[in-house]
């Protein structure tokens, strides 16, 4: 109804920060990078040409190539492919489930409440990578495995932040009002509820993608990611480790494609927790 | 009194708290037998110190919190044996204000979003005009419509939160301390604000505070609470208090003219705590008159019936 007023949305006030700017426009090069990669490199990312392995960074092969002579830039776009969208689809799945459970116990409470308190609070004890390490070993290697492993991993996280949030929420004096009104459940958690608890949980999603991706190239480091000849960030690192003194690029270029885009991600976070500024607009400053 | 529009039936609440590991189950009486009646257009008072149950009583004439035992009834109708879809309309015919500003309206939604919830909430179709309508009886400009709470002041929001309680055109309106949380020259216009709403659109106030001389400023009767229950009702503004609770009360608030204040009689003592009511009158302790009946039997609340007292010494 006045759409017009309503503030610019978090992720744009973001990028009007430094910092922010830096890491989203980072991000955006490597979603870009990982969407167009059959149109930006001349190369295969799986033809062997093995008389030009081990090459150095060149203008030809500006990252250098493999052990098995593919150009490695044009690997790390394909193997973001890989490691971004399993990353970020499993986050996805794990903050809808984490919502829809944590609303549900956290506004109905009783009963239900306490039996998924007690389940998450165990997996929450255990560490990430141990209930990825199990689940793919139930389900078998592969992108199906780790996108299960990775959504399942993180679903606790979420699921505690959505309760807490609604559990806060609930006793504020605005949903109160609303039920003087005639205002019935559906009304209080989809009207009030659960608009004033997303942005903390995206946040919190923003954040966890990162892990997600450290999760997902070390599973894939296992060699319990994608398979062969599909790249993905981990199992590059894996087929360089054993080759680091001969050819470090191979190695190095990956696991600096991690590392950079995991402080992007963090970082573009904390921009986007100052954008959002929640707390603020709560109460005027005493 | 004219024909009452609400009618409050022994009304009592308990809490219980639930016990834990190494802690006893407890429980406690907010709100302990009143009955009182609202006429139609009047505004009846409910003062008493903070914790006396005044909140609850409010929240339980709406229905907000379920009573443990007794009835109100609305024209007749009774509120607290209603199904979802007769109180989800009977909501429609009362509303309430409430006493923090800040927390009463939704930080996400706008002034319009706030101000046309109860129609979205009822199912109904928002007449054209209406928000610039509802925002202009409160004295908000129309444009205030499309920001939202954060930009308002204090005053401002409860205008809206005022605003949203006579959407749907109410006939009775629950006050809970609409202007503790303001300044006093707010306090002023917001009580303005409500003093000329009813005079115009005909409305009838329970009036929560625990400001007795904005109470006596502003309402008919005054309903004095202690503890949880009824101590006494003041016929209208002037009359003397009979019971020695409301002389104190009257007594800790200044008069803004020197010459007419008295030399403070300070309440000595504590309040008892609700979780071990005292066998007789909970005022018993502080009370300057008490004996030992005071200690053993509770009064009832009776006396004359236009100005009932609980009390065995009244003034």
């Amino acid at each position: 109804m006045t759409a017009a007023a309503r503030p610019a949305p978090a992720v744009l006030r973001a990028f009007r920060r430094p910092v922010g700017a830096l890491a989203g426009a980072w991000l955006l090069l490597v979603i870009a990078a990982a969407i167009f990669a059959p149109l930006l490199s001349p190369y295969e990312y799986d033809i062997q040409t093995l008389k030009e392995a081990y090459q150095p960074p060149s203008a030809a092969h500006w990252l250098g190539t493999d052990e098995f002579g593919r150009d490695l830039l044009t690997r790390l776009m394909y193997g973001a492919r890989t490691s971004l969208s399993v990353s970020a689809i499993a986050i996805l799945i794990s903050v809808l489930c984490g919502m829809t459970l944590g609303a549900a116990a956290g506004y109905f409470g009783g009963r239900f409440d306490r039996l998924v308190t007690v389940v998450v609070d165990l997996t929450w004890s255990f560490p990430e990578i141990l209930i990825a390490l199990i689940l793919v070993a139930i389900i078998g290697p592969g992108t199906t495995g780790v996108l299960v492993a990775i959504s399942v991993a993180y679903l606790a996280q979420f699921t505690r932040l959505t309760r807490a949030q609604i559990m806060t929420l609930k006793g504020e004096t605005f949903i109160e009002a609303a039920r003087s009104l005639g205002a019935g459940s559906g009304h209080i958690l989809f009207r009030h509820l659960l608009p004033n608890a997303l942005a903390p949980v995206l946040v919190s999603a923003m954040l966890a993608t990162g892990d997600a991706i450290i999760l997902e190239a070390t599973l894939g480091f296992f060699g319990l990611g994608a398979q062969p000849p599909t790249p993905s960030w981990g199992s590059m690192m894996s087929a360089g480790s054993a080759l680091l003194f001969k050819s470090p690029g191979i190695i190095l270029f990956p696991g600096l494609a991690v590392a950079i885009t995991v402080i992007a991600i963090n970082l573009f976070g904390d921009a986007l927790i100052a954008a959002l500024d929640i707390r603020s607009r709560m109460r005027p400053p005493q | 009194m004219s024909q009452p529009l609400i009618r409050v039936e022994g009304l009592s609440r308990r809490f219980d708290t639930g016990g834990g590991f190494l802690k006893a189950p407890r429980s406690m009486w907010a709100v302990r037998d009143v009955s009182l009646a609202v006429g139609q257009g009047e505004v009846l008072g409910v003062v008493g110190e903070s914790g006396c149950g005044k909140s609850t009583l409010a929240r339980l004439v709406l229905r907000l919190i379920e009573p443990t035992s007794g009835r109100v009834l609305l024209d007749g109708t009774d509120l607290t044996t209603l199904g979802a879809a007769d109180l989800r309309a009977a909501r429609r015919r009362m509303a309430m204000v409430f006493q923090d500003p800040y927390s009463s309206l939704d930080p996400r939604y706008t002034v319009a979003d706030v101000v046309t919830e109860p129609f979205v909430v009822q199912r109904r179709p928002v007449p054209p005009g209406a928000v610039a309508e509802m925002l202009e009886a409160v004295g908000l400009p129309a444009s205030a419509a499309a920001g939202y709470p954060h930009q308002l002041s204090g005053g401002q929001r409860q205008r809206v939160g005022i605003a949203r309680a006579l959407a749907l055109h109410p006939e009775f309106l629950v006050l809970d301390e609409p202007t503790a949380s303001l300044d006093v020259s707010i306090q002023a216009q917001i009580i303005e604000l409500l003093s000329g709403l009813r005079d115009r659109l005909g409305l009838t106030y329970l009036f929560i505070s625990h400001d007795l001389g904005l109470v006596r400023y502003f309402c008919d009767r005054i309903v004095v609470m202690y503890l949880g229950a009824v101590v006494e009702v003041l016929p209208d503004t002037t009359t003397a208090p009979r019971h020695p609770y409301t002389r104190a009360l009257m007594d800790s608030s200044f008069s803004p003219d020197p010459a007419q204040r008295r030399t403070l009689a300070p309440l000595a003592g504590e309040i008892p705590s609700p979780f071990a009511l005292p066998a007789g009158c909970a005022f018993a302790d502080r009370c300057p008159r008490a004996d030992a009946r005071c200690l053993a039997e509770r009064p009832p609340l009776d006396g004359d019936p236009a100005h009932p007292t609980a009390c065995f010494h009244p003034l």
